[in-house]
């Protein structure tokens, strides 16, 4: 009896050992942005495609306004509701971070503090950036208005209160690999814009049972993870438009029929109007080279 | 059962079969105010269809065409529009048969403000239309920004 306690305390050890290890939030090398100079300019445009403004800004803000990124949008999931935190340039919001903090918090999902994110931050997306963008978006939103709004706590329960089981989560999830092999850089271009940055897939791909986004159905549609209603397929087969149709709906919000976008999708296309022609095109090519829903 | 039992029962039976289908029939038919309004979406669709086409390209440019079907727009928008945002038509109240979320009376003074901006925009979009291509695609953006900022904050 007293060995089978032994053995047991000693799996429990091992146990233990094996999640701290495996859970462990990873950060990026100290030096990782050493010798890159930050353009602001560019960094809008990384702003507006990475759609930060679509959950950071105050909910219901429009115009200007979506540029005072104070916080307070909630994502209603499974696991329970995210509430967006302040990320302007302030004591409240991320205004003491570095461009490396940034940079763990968006690739490798890790606060300056050392925890883990949770993936409503869609840090799964961010992980294909470029430190170079990361730079150019810190020096962009350094700019933009401080607010003091404090943040609100997640509402969440147990088990998905305990952060450190995100690093299993991540190991399962977070990867650098592209989705679609880039046959011509207009189509690379679309690829970074849509993988790396508009995170297009995190709604419209579905996620199987641990919230992991399920690759072999990419942006095919997916339940609305608020429970109500369904987020449409927008790869070949569910879509039926035109790259022409597709690069005007994102600058305008105008379907083919001439009805207009709604919901959700008016910020994604007010992020979107911000981008070059070109860069809504790169997208509309990208998104008629998925594979085809069956 | 003597056979006059019978026979009240039947009748009985089939005047409630009867009285549940024509229930049925009648919650069907789309309530009237509901109709109208998604009328009038479409013939803002329809004239913005063909200003669209020209934006994008699909459609020649033809300066007459696009002006009236601005105007169209222009006067379609400015409409008295008070009995076709009745108050008890939203989708909480009627369901399915519509997408106007009860936030429209919740909010009777932000929807009147945006509102306003279909009416400022179509207005801009009337006065370019006719003045070329470039005109109309500038017009475009502020017409398309009025419909989205209302459906997002009042469409399901």
């Amino acid at each position: 009896m007293r060995r089978l306690f032994r053995i047991l305390f000693f799996l429990i050890v091992v146990g233990a050992g094996a999640f701290w290890v495996l859970s462990r939030p990873e950060t990026l090398p100290t030096d990782a942005m050493a010798g890159l100079t930050a353009d602001p300019g560019h960094g809008e445009t990384v702003f507006w495609a990475g759609g930060c403004a679509s959950c950071h800004a105050a909910p219901g803000a429009q115009g200007d306004d979506r540029l005072v990124l104070a916080g307070g949008y909630r994502i209603e999931s499974p696991f329970g509701t995210f509430v967006a935190p302040n990320i302007s340039p302030s004591e409240a919001g991320i205004g003491n971070w570095s461009a490396e903090d940034l940079a763990n918090a968006l690739i490798r999902g890790v606060s300056p503090g050392g925890e883990h994110y949770y993936p409503a931050l869609p840090y799964t997306t961010y992980a294909h950036m470029t430190l170079q963008d990361v730079a150019d978006l810190k020096a962009f939103m350094d700019t933009l208005p401080a607010s003091d709004t404090a943040n609100q706590p997640h509402e969440l329960s147990f088990p998905f209160t305990v952060r450190r089981g995100l690093g299993l989560w991540k190991r399962l999830y977070l990867t650098e690999d592209w989705v679609l092999p880039a046959q011509t850089p207009e189509i690379e271009r679309g690829r970074y814009l849509v993988e790396a940055l508009g995170h297009c897939a995190e709604c419209h791909t579905p996620r199987n049972q641990f919230g992991g986004l399920d690759k072999t159905r990419w942006l095919q549609g997916a339940p609305n993870p608020s429970g109500k209603g369904q987020i449409p397929g927008i790869a070949p087969g569910k879509l039926d438009w035109t790259a022409e149709d597709i690069a005007y709906y994102l600058e305008s919000g105008f379907t083919p029929d001439f009805d207009s976008a709604g919901g959700e999708m008016a910020d994604v296309v007010s992020n979107m109007a911000h981008l070059t022609p070109e860069d809504r095109a790169a997208i509309a090519i990208y998104i008629k080279a998925v594979p085809e829903a069956k | 059962m003597t056979l006059k039992a019978t026979l009240i029962a039947g009748l009985a039976a089939a005047s409630v079969i009867a009285s549940a289908g024509l229930g049925l029939a009648q919650e069907e038919k789309k309530n009237p105010v509901v109709e109208a309004r998604q009328s009038l979406m479409h013939l803002y669709a329809f004239n913005l269809g063909l200003l669209g086409g020209m934006a994008k390209g699909e459609i020649e440019y033809d300066a007459e065409a696009a002006g009236a079907a601005a105007s169209n727009l222009a006067a379609l928008a400015a409409t008295d529009q008070t009995r076709i945002w009745a108050e008890g038509t939203d989708n909480a109240t009627l369901g399915d048969s519509t997408e106007a979320l009860p936030a429209i009376w919740e909010n009777s003074d932000d929807f009147a403000a945006k509102r306003t901006a279909l009416v400022e925009a179509s207005a801009t979009m009337a006065d370019a239309a006719g003045g070329g291509l470039e005109g109309l695609r500038g017009a475009m953006g502020a017409l398309g920004g009025a419909c989205g900022g209302c459906h997002k904050a009042y469409r399901k």
